[in-house]
Order: C-alpha cells, then structure tokens, then sequence
C-alpha cells in the first residue's frame, strides 16, 4: 500500500510517541506490485501483493534494538516499540554507537512515474500474451517475467530527521527457444516509467538470439577477447555489481580487501583500472534514478568511485567515517557507468577474433582476495570474426576477476540503463574461460 | 486477535526471567496464531473466490516470527526481532491462476484479496493456453502440526544467546582470528491454509541456524582468509545449540575437522576454524590435475542441492524456469533413454519428513500430507519433484507435497524437498576410505558453488581442502576448485560411508521463481568418494 508523506508520518510520530527510549529511529516501507509469469508459451503464475511494514529502531546510552510490524493498530504499535524497548535493555553497549541524524537536505530523484503506478492486470496480460504471440508464430517458445510496482519509504527518528521518496518500477525479462531446446537468447530491461516499455520489441531480440544460436560449435576454452553486452556485466549481480559493492572502506582498512594495501592501509588513490573506466553514485541520473537516503536517513550524494582508472573514493558508515575522520558515505547499491559512443553493432564490427555474450549465469565469488569469480554464458554466445558474428558457440565458464578485466578495456560502448544501473557493453582483452558446458 | 487467543496465550506461556531482573511478557510474542480467527477469515476469502467463479481457492494465513542476533569480535552489532503477518489468497477463474495478498486482516479486506485473485485469473485466462488441472486432493478437516522441538528459540533470553556468540568470537580471537562476524537467525513460521477441498491446517515451524565467519590477516604480506562455520540450519529449537558428544563426527586422521548431527558445538568450531584459516594463509597451493575427492557431508550438501535437487524439479524439466533458474538435462526423454545418472551406489531420495531437518513439516503450502519418495535408485533416474498442477503431465494422480512459498505475500510453487544421498550399505568409516586413495583431496565445507542453467558443468570450492597421498593425509593445501560435469561426477562416485557418519547439510536460501523466493531446504549424507575429478588453482594476482 502506498502512503503519502502525510500518512506515513502521522504513522511515525505516534510510533515515536509510545517510545520511552532515549532515542528512536523509524523507518516505514510500503508497496503494491503486480507480476505475470508465462513459460511454454502460456501464463503460469500472476498475482501482487499490497504490505506496509514498520521497522523501529531504539536506543538507551549505546544499547539498541529493532523490532519489524506490519499491523497498524494501536496496541500492535506499541507492542513494536516495547519489543525493540526490550531488546536494547538486554542489548550490550554497542562501542560503535553513533547518535541520530538531525534534519536533512535530500536531493529530488525523477524515481516515480504515474503511468507504472496505474498498470491493471489487463496490461501485464497484454504485455505477456503479445510476447507469447510472437514468439508462438515463428514457431518458438516464450518464458517470461513482468513486475510492476510502486513502492515508499519513509523515516523520522527523535532528533527530527524526516525523510520520504516514492519509485516506481517496471521490469521485465524474456527467455526465447527453439521448440527443440538446441537455441535460447534473451532480452531484459528496467524502467521507471512504462510509457518506454516495449514488450514485443525485446522479445524480437531475444526470439532473434534464439534463433541464430542454434547449432553452436565448441571451441577450446582459455583466453579470448569478448564483448560483454550490459546484461553480462549486471545482471544476476554481475561483475561489475561485486566490483562497486566491495568499496568498502572497514575491509579494506581492515586488511580483508583487494583494496588493501600490503603492509597496512589502502589502495584508495591508486589507479588499478583503464584509464577509460569510470564508475559513480548518481541517484539523480535522468536514466537511472534511485534513492536519495540511505536507511539512516544519510542523503545519498553524487559520489564518483572510480574515476579515469583511479580508485577515488571507498565507502563510508558514519561509524567508520567518524573513526577515520572523513565524511560518510549513503550508498543504496545504484551505480552509473561512463559510456562511449560506439554502439554494440560497432563494437562488433571493430572486432577481429573475438566472442560476444548476450549473459553470464550463476556468478559467484570465488576468492575475495583478488575478487575471482565463476559463472558460465547463457542464451546467446557468438563468435565474431572479421568484424561479423560468424557462428553460435557453446557456452563456457569462464574464472575472471573484474579487477583483471578492468585494465584489459578494448572499447566501450553506449551506457544504458540496467537493474537500475547505467552501464555500456565492453569489449575485454584475454578474458578467461575454464571450461566447456553442454546447457543451451 | 480474538480475546480467546489472547486468554490462552497468556495462561499457557510462562514469563521469561531476563537479564537484571527485568521480566518480559512473552505472551504476546509467543501467542499461537488463533485458529478459530484465521478459519473465519479464510472462509471469507474462500466465499468471496467462489462468488467471484473460483472453480478452487486456498488461502494461507501467515505470521511470521523471526528473530537475529548479529555479532562481531566482541560486540553485539545487531538485534532484531521481526513480525509479519497477512493473508494470500491464490484461486483458480477459468482455468488460468490468479493471486493476491494482503497485510490487512479484515473479513473486508481478505474478501476483497480474492476478488483482486479472480480479476487477474481472468484476465490471464484470455492467453492461457490449456487449463490448469490439479492433482485430486482429499480435505483434511481441521489438523495441526508443530516442528518437534525441545525448546523454542525465541524463549531463550536474549541475554544468554548474545553471550554464547561472543563467548564463540572469543574462542576464534584467542585461536589467532583476526576478525569474526556471528550470527544466530531463530525463525517461526506459523501458517495457517484453508482450501475449497476441506481443509483447514494450522502449522507451527521452527528453524534454527548459528553461523560465522572467521578471517586472518597477514599484513605484512596482505594475504587473508577465512573459514566459515560446519554448522547447518536445523528444523530444531535451541537444542540444537547445546552440544552432545554423540552428535560429533571426527573427521579423518591428520586434519583437526569436526562434524556435527543433530547439536553443535558452536565455540569449538569457531576455535578450529580460526587455527584452520590460519593455516591457510601459508598452505601449499594445489597443483592443478586430476583428483579422487573425499567429500564431507557438509560440503557434499551443497553439490547435490545443485547437481540433483535442482535437474530434478520438475517445473524446470519442463519449461517454467527457462527464464530465470533455468531448465534441466534430464528432460522426460532423457530418463526414458535410461542412461546412468550416477554410479550403483548412488541412491537419492526426497522427503519432508527428516526429523531435525530444516524442510520437515506436516503439510506443504498446498494442504498435501509430506511424504518421502525415491529420486534415484541404484543410480538410475526413477522420479521428479512435483506438485498438484504438475503431477498430470507425468501421468501421476498425486503431488509430492512440495509445495512452499516464503511468505503469506507471495504465490506458493514448487521448491525442492530434502534430497539426501543414501549412506553406503556395508561398513566404511572415513579413515578407511581415505587409505585406499593414492592421490586425493579431502574437502570439509561449502564454499563457492556455480552450476550451469541446465545443470551440467559445475565448479565447487569448499572451506577446508587437506593433500591425501598414499592413504595419508599431509597437509592443508589451498585454492581449490573441482569443475565436473553432472553425469561425470556421480558415476565416478567410488564408495560412500555407512550410515555412523550421516549428517545434514542446510541452507535457508534456495532461491527460485520469479518474483524470486528464498526455500529451506536439507540434503543429508554420508562421506562419499568421487574419482579423477578436475581440480583448478584459484590463486590470481591483481
């Protein structure tokens, strides 16, 4: 269910009058999401869901405790804040406390769009049945996802912090196959506003993928040069994601990080990427906006991470911040990529030898010491030559870390938005495949 | 809540002494869900689908309790204690599916859920293809079922369950760890289903899981590693947290490894796993090659929630994951091919029902009595995973009962049971296995897991690796891999353990479905032996 700001913080000033604590930190979250799943070219599973929920959080001296609700009566709001009460009673202190946040200022992110906050069942259906439809007359076979949601949060703690965004989002994904299971390809996309949602049109591109990766060639796995189109470099929390999200400033001070530095410190100043590389927070992206506080209420800021191949700033907790005498850090998981200006098709026609991956699958770490992760191509991997897409291959898995990956830039392409991200296709030098697999 | 469940809440449960004298009223945490409230809301949300054209409708009435206590070195982090509750309700309109849920728990507004339900089963229908058609089901009447556990979690103080954390980080501080984060999730599902076929079920689930992580840094060097705990979620109370001898497994000779059963010794753990991530850091690093593995029950979990809980659900073997979790090699042609999954020894069977297990409970998410059934016998595919609207298309009248969603605000489908590897018949303890390997790795824990989307190549580390050579154990080696192919793998499958060294191995996040939902799951073993597998060298500079 979607509050208004007034709503939900007439909530959250009861919440904070039936607390006895010395201070007190709300924060309320709500949603209405919609899905339609389909598979075999039918409509599976659909359905939504509507919830608020209430998290407090309590302090007495350097004691705290947070107890979760999502009833909304008098006595289940009380009982909310007696439990998180309790809690810090029994709670030890806590050596890294830090006070409440006073009122912020909060930039305006473009998060909400009205057109996704009113889609109906019937959209979703129509989005799905028009997929199913055209995969379905070429004689393929659609399995797809479409969520569509509008969601806020909402903080006031006792020190007179007031916080409060709204977002909307629409995404979706198709998988398309052969009827024979020997082609697969794939098409994914996010939006803010629906308007620019285009069901047919990706799943076009995934039908096209599917059809063009039948009878795929095994080639020798070891070093290749590929093209990693965004859906490679992002989703199923992709390379790129586990390079942004171990920024962290504690790890790498604490000597648990690869930007940490031998003999004590860290690499942060140090250039360990292309020069063409640059990655930042911006939630106020026109293309990818996201939120503009983290759950403390600390505004998230424009925030560049790397900057030209130069680790320019590591992320900061108030605590951390406060200890090393710098500023903290919000930090809510949303990244920007520099782009080029070449497009994928361009990219390709650049390349000699090389390989181009429509995704990666299953990605995990594997040594957080270098950050060397697995995962193996999925839905589409061709290779290229003379600057053509010459034949489909077999899928590989590959052992590659995106620090390595990152100073081996042939090119960049043009950034588009992705699982909230901006983020280009890239073309990569000797990156390294182990192994082949037999799954199309 | 109905003044009855208050009443009896209070009456029954006692008040918990806590830390300085304080007492806290448990009652309202710790109150049963009121079934005669929730049966008044399901029949509303039950009559409003029926009015609404639901040729079938259940509703799941949900309150979920968790709490989670995190630590590290010698602080508490974080506290907290959770509460949710609301109702799905998931109907059948013109043969297509529809699903809604709310956290608003009026006779109005659960009414107004199931309309919300057939709008969209209806609309859906418009592109449905072929009807859905469930597995016939009998109504249960009103039953009950509670996880069977010695002592609730959630009615331990706080006090006693933080100190036990850092009592284990000062046990991995003193044995030379430089960091350690721990953390205790307790968690209570208290779910109540109603269906249009008569039944009315009140469940009462409990699950357990105390882990860690240890790291040691060398800064000289700037070298770290970490071990993470042996421990494994449990479908038991915080019994599980009160160590017993007979629940400890010793690994083979020359390594300090211990297992556990049905209790864990959290401060010893935390105490080996420091000492082993410290030798870690100046263990020789595997020379690549062929290899016979030795496989710990808690590493061999893992490889067969991938490598056969997974191949073998059924949604995926047909189509409904192409888009997210991916397919399935055996596909019903491949099973009708007869081909070896495994080696003889291999028997694998599916169940809800191992005690101490986390996915132990009386009924799943559909109302189907659980059940245990084979998966693989004697190394040849027998059946799949399967629920009521999937049993028809494997010619089969009943569901397997695997039915689960994570919540009351998601749609419930089908999520993997236990899968557990059989023990082996005749008598082999694991010292005796690894006397017969010439050149070998004993792995213990699970460490980084990945599987192709049809389930064939897949490459596994693992937390602790030790050189076998010649029927010996030599030493802790480092950055370890094994990449294998399904098929491969379980028919290289040499010997497995007797029954004395079977332990489960858990996870709370077997993700699946889209929305993506998070599944209990438990995947029992003995120690079992895999020969001439691929070892990889994970060691990188950067």
């Amino acid at each position: 269910m979607i509050l208004s700001k007034d709503e939900a913080q007439t909530i959250l000033k009861k919440v904070l009058s039936f607390s006895t604590a010395d201070e007190t930190e709300a924060n309320l979250n709500g949603d209405t999401r919609g899905n339609v799943r389909y598979a075999r070219n039918t409509v599976t599973t659909a359905g939504g869901t509507d919830n608020v929920s209430l998290a407090v959080q309590v302090w007495f001296g350097k004691r705290s405790g947070v107890a979760t609700c999502n009833q909304f009566d008098d006595a289940t709001l009380r009982r909310c804040v007696q439990r998180a009460e309790e809690i810090a009673r029994l709670a030890p202190e806590d050596p890294e406390y830090m006070p409440r946040l006073g009122p912020q200022q909060y930039l305006t992110a473009p998060s909400y769009a009205a057109s996704t906050a009113g889609i109906t069942p019937d959209f979703r259906a129509q989005a799905a049945g028009d997929s199913i439809a055209l995969c379905a007359a070429k004689q393929l076979t659609a399995a797809g996802f479409l969520e569509d949601g509008t969601s806020f949060e909402a903080i006031r703690n006792s020190k007179g912090l007031e916080a409060y965004q709204q977002a909307t989002n629409l995404d979706f994904s198709v998988t398309v196959r052969t009827p024979d299971g020997t082609g697969s390809g794939y098409a994914v996309a996010d939006y803010t506003d629906a308007t620019k949602f285009d069901a047919k049109a990706l799943t076009q591109r995934a039908a096209t993928k599917a059809s063009s990766s039948v009878g795929a060639k095994a080639i020798e796995p070891g070093k290749y040069t590929v093209i990693l189109e965004p859906a490679a470099l992002v989703s199923d929390e992709g390379l790129i994601n586990r390079l942004v999200y171990a920024f962290d400033a504690r790890e790498a001070d604490e000597g648990r990080s690869f930007l940490s530095k031998k003999g004590g410190g860290t690499r942060k100043g140090e250039k360990l990427f292309d020069s063409r590389i640059s990655i930042s927070i911006d939630p106020t992206n026109a293309l990818a906006p996201s939120g503009t506080f983290d759950n403390e209420g600390l505004p998230v800021k424009k925030l560049p991470i790397i900057e030209k191949g130069v680790a320019k700033n590591l992320y900061y907790s108030r605590y951390w911040a406060q200890k090393s005498k710098t500023e903290p850090t919000g930090f809510t998981g949303n990244f920007v990529m520099e782009g080029g200006t070449q497009s994928l098709e361009e990219l390709i026609k650049s390349t000699q030898k090389g390989i181009l991956v429509t995704r990666l699958w299953y990605i995990r770490d594997v040594d957080p010491q270098t950050l060397l992760v697995t995962g193996l191509t999925r839905d589409g991997t061709f290779y290229i030559e003379n600057g053509k897409i010459k034949h489909p291959i077999k899928n590989m898995r590959f052992n590659e870390s995106p620090v390595i990956m990152l100073n081996n830039v042939e090119a960049i392409g043009r950034a588009q938005r992705l699982g909230g991200n901006l983020v280009p296709p890239l073309k990569i030098r000797d990156f390294t495949f182990t192994s082949l697999s037999d799954a199309i | 809540m109905g003044l009855t469940g208050l009443a009896a809440g209070a009456l029954l449960l006692p008040r918990i002494p806590l830390l300085g004298g304080t007492e806290v009223d448990a009652a309202e945490l710790l109150r049963p869900f009121d079934a005669a409230v929730n049966k008044r809301l399901a029949d509303a949300a039950l009559n409003a689908a029926k009015a609404a054209g639901a040729s079938y409708a259940d509703v799941r009435i949900g309150r979920y309790l968790n709490q989670y206590l995190f630590t590290r070195e010698r602080q508490v982090q974080n506290i907290v204690s959770t509460e949710s509750q609301g109702i799905g309700v998931r109907v059948i309109v013109n043969g297509a599916w529809g699903f809604w849920a709310t956290n608003q728990l009026t006779e109005s507004a659960v009414a107004k859920a199931a309309t919300t339900a057939a709008q969209i089963a209806k609309a859906n229908a418009k592109i449905q293809k072929e009807p859905v058609k469930l597995a016939p089901q009998q109504g249960y009447g009103e039953v009950s079922w509670k996880t069977p556990i010695q002592k609730n979690a959630l009615e331990v103080p706080v006090k006693e369950k933080v100190e036990l954390l850092l009592a284990a980080n000062a046990k991995a501080l003193d044995a030379g760890a430089s960091f350690i984060n721990s953390a205790l999730f307790q968690v209570n599902e208290q779910k109540y289903f109603a269906s249009t076929d008569g039944s009315y079920i009140d469940q009462d689930v409990h699950r357990i899981w105390p882990t860690f992580g240890v790291t040691v840094v060398d800064k000289a060097s700037g070298k770290f590693r970490s071990r993470e705990a042996l421990s494994s979620p449990m479908g038991l109370g915080y019994e599980y947290l009160v160590p017993k001898a007979a629940d400890k497994v010793k690994g083979p000779a020359g390594t300090d490894v211990i297992g556990y059963k049905q209790s864990y010794d959290l401060l010893e753990d935390a105490a080996l796993a420091a000492r082993q991530a410290k030798a870690k850091l100046t263990a020789k690093s595997v020379v690549p090659g062929k290899y016979d593995l030795v496989l710990d029950p808690a590493h061999l979990g893992l490889t067969i929630h991938e490598s056969v809980g997974h191949p073998l659900e059924l949604d995926r073997v047909l189509g409904y994951e192409a888009n997210f979790a991916g397919t399935s090699f055996a596909t019903l042609e491949w099973k009708k091919q007869g081909k070896p999954y495994g080696s003889k020894l291999v028997n694998i069977v599916a169940d809800k029902l191992q005690p101490g297990s986390v996915g132990a409970v009386g009924y799943d998410d559909e109302g189907v009595k659980t059940r245990e059934w084979d998966l693989i016998k004697e190394g040849q595919l027998v059946d799949y995973q399967k629920i009521r609207d999937q049993a028809h298309i494997v010619g089969q009248d009943h569901s397997d009962g695997c039915c689960y969603s994570q919540s009351w605000q998601d749609v419930q489908f089908q999520r993997m049971p236990n899968v557990s590897l059989r023990p082996g018949k005749q008598k082999l303890s694991v010292d005796d296995m690894i006397k017969e390997v010439d050149k070998g790795i004993y792995i213990a824990g699970a460490g980084s897991y990945s599987i192709d989307q049809q389930r064939y190549n897949f490459q596994f580390g693992g937390q602790t690796f030790y050189a076998i050579e010649k029927g010996k154990i030599t030493g802790q080696i480092e950055d370890v891999a094994y990449q294998s192919n399904t098929q491969e793998f379980w028919n290289s499958c040499a010997a497995i353990c007797d029954e004395s060294d079977y332990r489960l191995f858990g996870t709370f996040f077997d993700g699946k479905g889209q929305p993506s939902q998070s599944s209990a799951v438990a995947h029992g073993s003995s120690t079992t032996r895999f020969n001439g597998v691929n070892v990889i060298n994970t060691a990188r500079k950067v």
